[in-house]
């Protein structure tokens, strides 16, 4: 037994070098996938200090509209436009019926209003596009296809083209986000409104305005993410049972860090491919989905705040 | 004073409504999943269950001049919602429960004991239930998923030139991990004793259904040579999408009948022809149950479903699982001579089915399905089925009508069904067999 989990997988890497270098991949795929929906609970957490729950089906709905007006002859590029129109539509309506009647209000109110937000969203999107998985609109979108084949390390890694795209854009949405929050007005602005919601009206900054923009933007993390995740395998509602898979990537990489969204999710995407792959086998499979979760925890006894949080102390 | 009569007037209303439903109709509440994740796969069924069942009421005025009260209940798919949906329509007197999910089924078999309500847990469920003596009120006609499993191991034996050609070979079960997906492991797990074959499993979680990266990885370390797919909702379409990606020859992966839905097959796009799927029904529009249907419901606007998908596999699926329980019912009137009748009545109604050829070309399925009984003592039948295969736009008969390894599943099952009894403390069957099952 000991030899099984001490000694033998680490014998079949050596071994079969192709294939760790596959699982690597495949979790270095998943980590970007993961810290993709992660990004939009860090902006919104941010903002308001509130974990978006709603978060998931976000990104079900962005990309259900974009299907659903396709679907109905509309062209992609235009489909793409006024799905990016709805999302602003869906922030500013969150702000305005949800989020402003609640300011100064405790957390745990504006999480409960997420729970209402989601369910809404989750009724509103099987309302107006039915509960059937959908093909998103890859071609369409000029997404590449296909994969490429590396004969090396005496075996063979293969690698989508698809892949590669997701972690070239997930790359630059982090980077873009990262210059917004370090340069911009609104950046520095959506930082103080993180700190002190009265704070930051004492010094004029509109709370109403920070709100649109920052659910806004996590609107678009979530149509990117959903025609990323869409493209891999199909749009349907099991997508917002994947947007958990960012709760131990934030408890990893820290509730208000960009960077650690994105390191958090590719430990967490590579540390589950490991576990499954080389150790899952001894219990019978399938410890992918509290592998995470177990991998969460154990960082969190060494970094309660994660790896990139904000270490808060209150005085009692 | 007025505000009071109303509330009084549609109390009394109500109320009536209730006796008339009991008295006029019979009750066939359909515990479906259009929402969720895994709507995709219960959408299609809903649709075919309820057009069969109003088309009844349509083009015949119910079943035995009595009319049919059709009622969905929403599950989600979710076993807790199932079980608080069966207690909300038990009280209205169903004739049958229809759960359609096995975790449902599980948790119903124990009601529906005490409540005096069969079961029909269609094709899923509890294998072990085939075994009438055991479970009284349960029914998985016409097939059981060990019975599939034989199918598929025979379909294995065939392609490889004979049972003696498994003994080596590697075939995996890619599954669901919830008890649906793990229902066939017993089955797998006695046939690798028994022909020399491993035996590997590959669950997937319901958060990793739609990345299945990890199983499909093991499965090139394995070099599994044939897989049987469990798998149901999302995780089929991106199983058949992984098995081309990671260049696994689509025509040695064979869903389960659950994992054959059109849309299940169009996820591989088209690297996915030549997928596999065990059926017990036939697919198309070309059958005239389905023109019955097209004419006395979908073109009156009364289905929910698209009309050019009327006959995809899954609605079919739907229609054949209704066709069951109006062939209860009726039975049920002739055995009882009463019109509207209840739970009890349709029970031994579906201890007698005996749906023959010449009873399916009556209601216009012949060809569609193959004859089904089902007895007192067989709850199940272990009826034939065949191989479909997808062809790139449609699933196309690929194997002929084969029989499930009967002589080798039934006492598996009855050792199943009795290692239930003797651990749930099981009550001994109270109720007597008909004469005719």
């Amino acid at each position: 037994m000991l030899y099984s989990i001490f000694v033998d997988p680490f014998v079949q890497m050596v071994e079969l070098p192709d294939l760790l270098v596959q699982v690597l991949w495949e979790g270095v795929v998943a980590g970007v996938l993961y810290a993709l929906i992660a990004l939009g609970f860090v902006l919104i957490f941010k903002a308001s200090g509130v974990f978006n729950f709603a978060q998931g089906i976000m990104v079900v709905f962005a990309a259900l509209s974009l299907v659903g007006l396709h679907e109905n002859g509309v062209p992609a590029p235009l489909a793409l436009v006024l799905t990016v129109a709805i999302m602003y539509a869906l922030a500013w309506s969150i702000e305005r019926i949800v989020l402003r009647p609640l300011v100064n209000q405790p957390d745990i109110i504006l999480f409960m209003a997420t729970f209402g937000i989601s369910y809404l969203l989750i009724g509103l999107g099987e309302f107006i596009f039915g509960g059937q998985p959908k093909m998103m609109i890859t071609d369409q979108l000029m997404l590449p296809r296909g994969a490429i084949d590396l004969q090396i390390l005496g075996g063979r890694v293969t690698v989508q083209k698809l892949d590669i795209a997701a972690a070239v854009i997930a790359g630059m949405m982090v980077a873009l986000l990262a210059v917004f929050f370090r340069s911009t007005r609104v950046g520095l602005a959506l930082r103080a409104v993180a700190d002190s919601h009265k704070a930051a009206l004492s010094v004029g900054i509109s709370l109403n305005h920070i709100w649109v923009v920052v659910w806004f933007t996590a609107g678009l993390v979530a149509l990117v993410t959903g025609i990323m995740w869409g493209a891999r395998s199909d749009v349907s509602f099991a997508l917002q049972i994947i947007a958990l898979k960012a709760l131990p990537v934030l408890i990893l990489g820290g509730f208000t860090s960009v960077p650690g969204a994105i390191v958090g999710g590719l430990i967490i995407g590579v540390g589950e491919k490991l576990g499954e792959f080389y150790w899952g086998p001894l219990v019978g499979g399938g410890i992918e989905s509290w592998l995470a979760y177990l991998i969460a925890l154990v960082f969190l006894l060494f970094r309660p705040q994660g790896l990139f949080g904000e270490k808060i102390i209150e005085r009692i | 004073m007025a505000l009071r009569k109303l509330a009084l007037g549609m109390a009394a209303a109500m109320a009536l409504s209730t006796v008339a439903v009991a008295q006029d109709s019979i009750y066939v509440p359909l515990l479906t999943y259009r929402t969720g994740a895994f709507a995709g796969s219960g959408v299609p069924i809903a649709d075919g269950m309820h057009d069969y069942l109003r088309m009844l009421n349509e083009r015949d005025g119910g079943i035995g001049g009595v009319r049919l009260a059709i009622e969905e209940c929403e599950t989600g798919y979710d076993t807790k919602k199932g079980v608080e949906c069966y207690e909300a329509v038990k009280s209205k007197n169903p004739v049958v429960i229809n759960p359609y999910s096995t975790g449902i089924t599980l948790q119903l078999i124990p009601k529906a004991h005490v409540d005096k309500i069969p079961v029909l847990s269609m094709a899923y469920g509890l294998s072990a239930s085939a075994v009438g003596d055991t479970f009284p009120w349960v029914f998985n006609p016409p097939v059981t998923y060990w019975d599939g499993a034989s199918v598929f191991i025979k379909h294995v034996a065939e392609k490889e030139g004979g049972f003696d050609k498994l003994k080596g070979k590697k075939i995996g079960l890619l599954h669901l991990d919830a008890p649906y997906g793990k229902e066939p492991i017993p089955l797998l797990e006695a046939f690798a004793k028994e022909y020399g074959f491993e035996l590997k499993l590959y669950p997937v979680a319901a958060d990793k259904m739609q990345d299945q990266s990890s199983q499909w990885l093991a499965i090139r370390r394995d070099r599994t040579d044939w897989l049987y797919n469990q798998g149901w909702g999302t995780m089929n379409p991106t199983a058949v999408k992984e098995a081309v990606k990671n260049s696994f020859p689509v025509d040695k992966l064979v869903g389960v009948w659950w994992a054959g839905g059109d849309d299940d097959a169009r996820g591989g796009e088209a690297g996915g022809k030549g997928y596999k799927s065990l059926n017990f029904h036939g697919v198309g529009a070309d059958f005239p149950v389905i023109r019955d249907i097209q004419k006395h419901v979908v073109d009156k606007g009364l289905s929910k479903f698209p009309k050019d998908r009327i006959g995809e596999n899954l609605y079919n699926r739907g229609v054949y699982n209704s066709m069951l329980v109006a062939e209860a019912i009726r039975t049920a009137q002739q055995l009882t001579g009463k019109k509207a009748v209840k739970g009890e009545d349709v029970r031994r109604g579906f201890e007698s089915l005996n749906i023959t050829e010449a009873r399916l070309k009556e209601i216009g399925m012949a060809g569609f399905a193959a004859p089904v009984k089902v007895s007192c003592g067989d709850h199940n039948g272990h009826h034939n089925v065949y191989v479909a295969v997808w062809d790139g736009q449609k699933w196309t008969r690929g194997s002929d009508w084969t029989s499930p390894m009967s002589d080798k599943v039934r006492p598996l099952l009855e050792a199943a069904a009795k290692d239930f009894a003797e651990k749930n403390n099981w009550p001994k069957r109270s109720e007597a067999c008909d004469k005719r099952s």
